[in-house]
């Protein structure tokens, strides 16, 4: 193993991608091979981010640096359905471990006509075609070098594609768990989610964590939507104590497309969670909502970009957070709107519990219009919880636990109820009196 | 019941109360009247425990108990109730769970059992009724969007859910018209029981002509300056506040 002290983390990332590429999924395809060549050597001319790049100024990797990852194996046994939590009666399930696709977790049922739902090895293997023509494809024309190890390292994850018209009506759950192994390991997650003209899918993805050992989870989701395309996107965060989870969602839309995501977060000692979605044909429309609740030292960064490219496409965000503790969030919101982009929606709301004097936000909105038919807002509170409510609470007998708690709930409940899967609304609002401790665990795996 | 004893009590560091006294027996109830300014609203928040309001001197006992050592949910607990004279919106937060919340803590606090479910819905009903409350007041948030007169139902309501020994009406009446009025007196006197006080905070005489008092107390500069019987109320009506100004000097 390295020495923490002395490691040079670009070289000995890229000497791991050395060692390990000749055994990654699907080396017999050219096209393959060259990009995660090019992956890799992006990365080595980037090197990890630091915080003298502006879009990366309120999240330090110093301390991600200092671990030498080897890259995750996969792990046989120790995680049974059991031991698995899930969220809804998803009608397929896909369960990764460590990045590795575990057939004996998943459960998928017969997909309706036009719909391959599978691992996305599977699919390299079966359908390269299907595969080249659509990874990558939802890339904006930036360079972000964590998506570029993911495409050096590319291992599995899910792959979805719909042929025009099919209506997935259940919910695909996919399961990326990390499992701390004898040293820190991490793993590069991939989906692909591509609906194509009229078609519609529901997809939730849930991440989790096992083990005391640092684990860092690369992950990239593409969502890839047609003319009249739907997609719901919800993604749980729930990592491991000492888990990094740093993971980009890029959606790309044509004309009257819809985009709706949800992104939930508990876990993880630093996550980052970008989201990029390019607006690309007329009336394409996208709804960013994001409920998050970190403590401790935790560190959560948000950051999201919305490319109004095309006329009359409209946004909508909305991230609420609670923090506790010395406990750190980061809300960064891009929205551009390009020139001759006209009739434009966006707008964009972010609010911020801090229990604690030790908690902090730092919230940076951006708004870049170079259109004049265009309507944006964004705004921004960052407060204590109501002290007046507070004690209105206790003076009717509520100890302030409770009270604080009820409080917190009903601040993230707004934003959970606006979730497109109504079947989630439930549980992670059950996930909120937990973190609070307003409500017990309930007995058992699921919730 | 309630004895408060030379009470002195600051906000913000600037004196409020300034050696009040007053005595309460069970079975009573007190009506407080006096000019704005007076410390009237001070009064209620030092009872119920609210932060920022600080005791300097003096005492309150309740049941034989400091109550000042007493968090506010310890207070309800004990059985005192205030009912506010601006009701709080808490939103996101339905009425119903509200009450539960409440009615269980209070429960859980005095030793008795919880209500379930049913049992509550069923007590919730018939309480609703005679307050002539909708159903549907009771599922939007908690004061959210209410009208004045709905936001002193609910507060009634609140009340009538707890079951307190002594309850503080802080200007209940503001805000209300007459038919607010009378249901809002209504609800008051059908808790009122050998067992139970209150202490009816007002401005305005009009209040006391729903919710008779046993006495009527002037507070003018931070100290009762007269008590009296119920016709000190009236007296007041056609006087005014103005002889107590170089009192409270």
């Amino acid at each position: 193993m390295a020495d923490p002290r002395t490691l040079d983390t670009t070289k000995h990332i890229v000497d791991r991608y050395d060692a390990v590429a000749g055994a990654l999924p699907g080396g017999a395809l050219p096209w393959l091979a060259e990009r995660r060549q090019a992956g890799i050597e992006h990365f080595k001319a980037q090197g990890l981010p630091t915080r003298k790049l502006e879009e990366w100024k309120y999240t330090s990797l110093d301390e991600l640096r200092r671990v030498p990852f080897e890259p995750a194996k996969p792990v046989a046994n120790g995680i049974s359905t059991g031991t698995l939590p899930t969220l809804v009666g998803a009608e397929h399930r896909l369960v990764f471990v460590n990045g590795h696709l575990r057939q004996d977790l998943c459960a998928i049922c017969m997909p309706p006509e036009g719909a391959t739902i599978s691992s996305l090895g599977h699919a390299l293997a079966t359908v390269p075609a299907l595969v080249e023509a659509h990874l990558g494809s939802a890339r904006g024309d930036e360079d972000a070098p964590f998506t570029a190890l993911n495409d050096a390292f590319l291992t599995d994850g899910l792959f979805l594609h719909l042929k025009p018209g099919v209506d997935l009506n259940s919910v695909i759950e996919v399961i990326h768990v990390s499992v701390g192994q004898s040293g820190p390991v991490f793993q590069h997650p991939r989906n692909l989610i591509v609906a194509e003209d009229g078609a519609h899918a529901t997809v939730l993805e849930h991440y989790i964590g096992f083990g005391q050992s640092p684990t860092l989870a690369n992950a990239a989701t593409e969502v890839v939507l047609g003319e009249g395309a739907g997609v719901r996107h919800c993604k749980v965060q729930a990592e491991a104590p000492e888990a990094f989870h740093i993971a980009m969602l890029e959606a790309r839309l044509a004309k009257n497309a819809s985009f709706d995501s949800f992104y939930f977060a508990s876990g993880a000692k630093l996550s980052r969670n970008e989201i990029r979605v390019l607006l690309d044909g007329e009336g394409a429309d996208c709804r960013l909502f994001g409920a998050y609740m970190m403590k401790d030292r935790q560190h959560a960064d948000h950051t999201t970009f919305i490319d109004h490219a095309k006329p009359r496409t409209t946004s909508r965000e909305v991230y609420k957070g609670v923090l506790d503790d010395k406990a750190r969030a980061v809300f960064q919101g891009q929205i551009l709107v390009r020139p001759d982009a006209q009739q434009i929606e966006g707008h964009q709301l972010n609010r911020t519990i801090l229990l604690s004097d030790g908690a902090e936000i730092d919230i940076k909105p951006e708004l870049k219009i170079f259109a004049d038919d265009v309507k944006c807002s964004h705004g921004a509170t960052a407060g204590e919880l109501d002290g007046e409510a507070l004690f209105y609470l206790r003076s009717r007998g509520i100890p302030e636990t409770e009270a604080r708690g009820l409080l917190v709930e009903a601040f993230l409940q707004e934003v959970i109820d606006g979730i497109a899967m109504s079947g989630l609304r439930e549980p992670l609002g059950a996930r909120v009196a937990r973190w609070m401790g307003t409500r017990p665990a309930l007995a058992g795996g699921t919730e | 019941m309630l004895e408060i004893k030379n009470l002195h009590a600051t906000v913000d560091g600037k004196e409020i109360l300034k050696g009040l006294d007053l005595h309460i027996r069970a079975g009573e109830v007190h009506a407080i009247m006096g000019p704005n300014g007076s410390g009237k609203s001070t009064l209620s928040y030092v009872l119920a425990g609210r932060e920022g309001y600080e005791v300097t001197e003096g005492s309150v006992t309740y049941k034989g108990k400091n109550l000042l050592d007493f968090d506010p949910e310890e207070r309800a607990g004990e059985g005192v109730f205030l009912a506010f004279q601006y009701p709080v919106e808490i939103p996101g937060v339905a009425s119903t769970t509200f009450l539960k919340h409440a009615l269980n803590a209070v429960l859980r606090y005095r030793g008795e059992e919880e209500l379930d479910a049913m049992e509550f819905v069923k007590m919730l009903r018939e309480k609703t009724k005679s307050l002539g409350i909708a159903d549907d007041m009771l599922k939007r948030p908690v004061n959210v969007g209410y009208s004045g007169g709905e936001k002193k139902r609910n507060e009634m309501l609140q009340m009538a859910v707890l079951e307190p020994s002594f309850a503080v009406l802080d200007e209940t009446d503001s805000g209300l018209d007459i038919d607010a009025l009378k249901v809002v007196a209504a609800g008051v006197n059908s808790l009122r029981a050998p067992d139970r006080a209150m202490l009816v905070i007002t401005h305005y005489q009009r209040l006391l002509d729903y919710i008779v008092p046993d006495h009527v107390h002037v507070l003018a500069g931070g100290r009762i300056v007269r008590s009296g019987g119920k016709e000190l109320a009236l007296e007041l009506e056609k006087t005014g506040y103005a002889e107590f100004a170089d009192a409270a000097a």
